[in-house]
């Protein structure tokens, strides 16, 4: 089973978001590192830029596939994550530590609450899976 | 697991494909490649129909020698690429991919005229499974009274694995030394799990059950065409590099007066393996650019687990395709670096 930290909150696009403060840390869940398998290459923004909600903001490519990672909330990046230009594999191996990928400074930070809790996220990827 | 051919295949095992690509490369890689089919070609005339359907000249191959080949097309196009198996002078074994299967049935059957051959689709009959890499004779051997030492490379023999009768070929599309087993479908399982427990999977250095990824990857590394993306109705076997199974002084055969044609006239693209230089990886049908001009396509990118590179085959125009020659791959919407190298990209140490 995948693992689905209680303390976030997460989109169905297999996003998680940690609140801190006015800002908010994302990555990738669990269960989405575990379908891409090896990630091999992360391409992220730059600080600064702006993203709406459910724009995508970088890719992910494992040996086989590329897909796009999508901001669940609107904000300016505050700073990335430069560490994984070196060690993508770290998404694999840390995906809520290590693994994270962008800070984003929000636009709303109200919007959080739109977002999945983690047991209906994890009713969400049991329902995909199936 | 994905469909590919009509088969339900896993794309990667759980140790994931860049273990089973080193794995392979460094030890073993076990393959289930039963999605292959089979063409079973008998009579006094079975030389002589495969030599007219294919590019390489069957008259040269002795019992129990194989090569690599093509069915061909008037144009000197890829109806698919090939194995061909000589068991006897009267019985040959084609060896087909999965996706082109009835395609080429099709075609070798409504290509018969007159010669004395019986043909029959055997691909329901056989598993393949395809051991790869250096520890692959040290872990075959003892399952195996085929004397394993003996077979040369693209050569095979009958006998039996593990009890079960079928044939033992030295053959792969890793680049690595490897063999490949063919026997009747229903024990297929059986050999997959003697074979697996016989090199110690599970163990550090022990083989590994690889899937289609990782099967793509290690045939890339080793410059290996994919039927589909290097080859196709569209290429010519002169413009992908295939000119050494292109026997044009072997007599008539379907597509030999295009390719003669072609050759003498020189090819206007070739298909060129390159190196992305800048960070990015080239995927599949990305456009390929030359001073900001588009000049060719992607047909086959992807990150080379062993090499720790990025690597791709392109078709490009022939002034661009030598070594060294800057290219640009566009890779969704972004101009990245990369050049024409040598291929193939990985060659064993034999």
């Amino acid at each position: 089973m995948a693992n689905v930290p209680e303390d976030l909150h997460y989109s169905k696009d297999h996003e998680w978001v940690r609140v801190d403060g006015d800002q908010a840390i994302i990555g990738i869940t669990d269960y989405a590192q575990n379908s891409l398998g090896d990630v091999v290459y992360v391409e992220l923004p730059k600080a600064g830029d702006e993203f709406a909600a459910s724009e995508p903001f970088g890719s992910v490519e494992s040996v086989k596939a590329v897909s796009e990672v999508f901001s669940p909330l609107a904000g300016v990046i505050a700073s990335i994550n430069e560490s994984l230009a070196d060690e993508p594999d770290k998404v694999n191996s840390d995906p809520y530590g290590e693994g994270w990928m962008i800070r984003l400074r929000m636009a709303n930070p109200g919007e959080v609450d739109s977002l999945l809790t983690a047991a209906e996220y994890e009713d969400f990827t049991k329902a995909e899976s199936e | 697991m994905v469909d590919f051919g009509g088969w339900d295949m896993p794309v990667q095992y759980p140790a994931g494909t860049i273990e089973e690509h080193l794995r392979t490369r460094t030890h073993a890689g076990l393959f289930d490649v039963s999605h292959m089919g089979e063409i079973d070609v008998r009579g006094s005339d079975a030389i002589a129909f495969v030599n007219r359907l294919t590019s390489n000249d069957v008259t040269k191959l002795v019992d129990g020698q194989a090569h690599y080949s093509a069915l061909t097309t008037p144009a000197g196009t890829v109806i698919d690429d090939l194995l061909v198996y000589r068991h006897s002078a009267d019985h040959l074994l084609l060896v087909v991919n999965a996706g082109t299967t009835e395609k080429d049935w099709e075609w070798i059957k409504s290509h018969h005229n007159g010669e004395s051959v019986e043909l029959r689709n055997a691909s329901a009959e056989y598993c393949q499974l395809a051991l790869q890499g250096p520890d692959a004779q040290s872990i075959l051997q003892p399952l195996t009274d085929v004397p394993l030492s003996e077979i040369k490379y693209y050569h095979f023999r009958p006998g039996t694995v593990d009890g079960v009768s079928g044939i033992v070929s030295r053959t792969g599309y890793t680049g690595e030394d490897g063999f490949e087993v063919y026997a009747p479908a229903d024990r297929a399982e059986q050999l997959w799990n003697k074979i697996l427990d016989a090199g110690k999977t599970g163990t550090p250095t022990g083989v590994l059950p690889c899937g289609l990824a990782a099967r793509n990857t290690l045939r890339l590394e080793a410059g290996m065409a994919l039927y589909g993306h290097e080859i196709d109705e569209n290429t010519t076997l002169l413009e992908a590099n295939l000119g050494w199974i292109t026997k044009l002084d072997k007599g008539d055969f379907i597509g030999r007066e295009a390719l003669a044609q072609q050759k003498a006239e020189g090819i206007k693209r070739r298909l060129a393996g390159f190196e992305v230089i800048e960070r990015g990886i080239a995927r599949d049908d990305q456009d390929v650019l030359v001073n900001d001009q588009k000049v060719g396509k992607v047909t086959s990118g992807s990150p080379a687990p062993f090499l720790k590179k990025n690597i791709g085959f392109a078709y490009v125009p022939i002034e661009y395709a030598s070594v060294g020659q800057d290219i640009k791959i566009d890779v969704r919407g972004k101009l990245v670096g990369a050049q024409i190298v040598k291929a193939p990209f990985y060659k064993r140490a034999k």
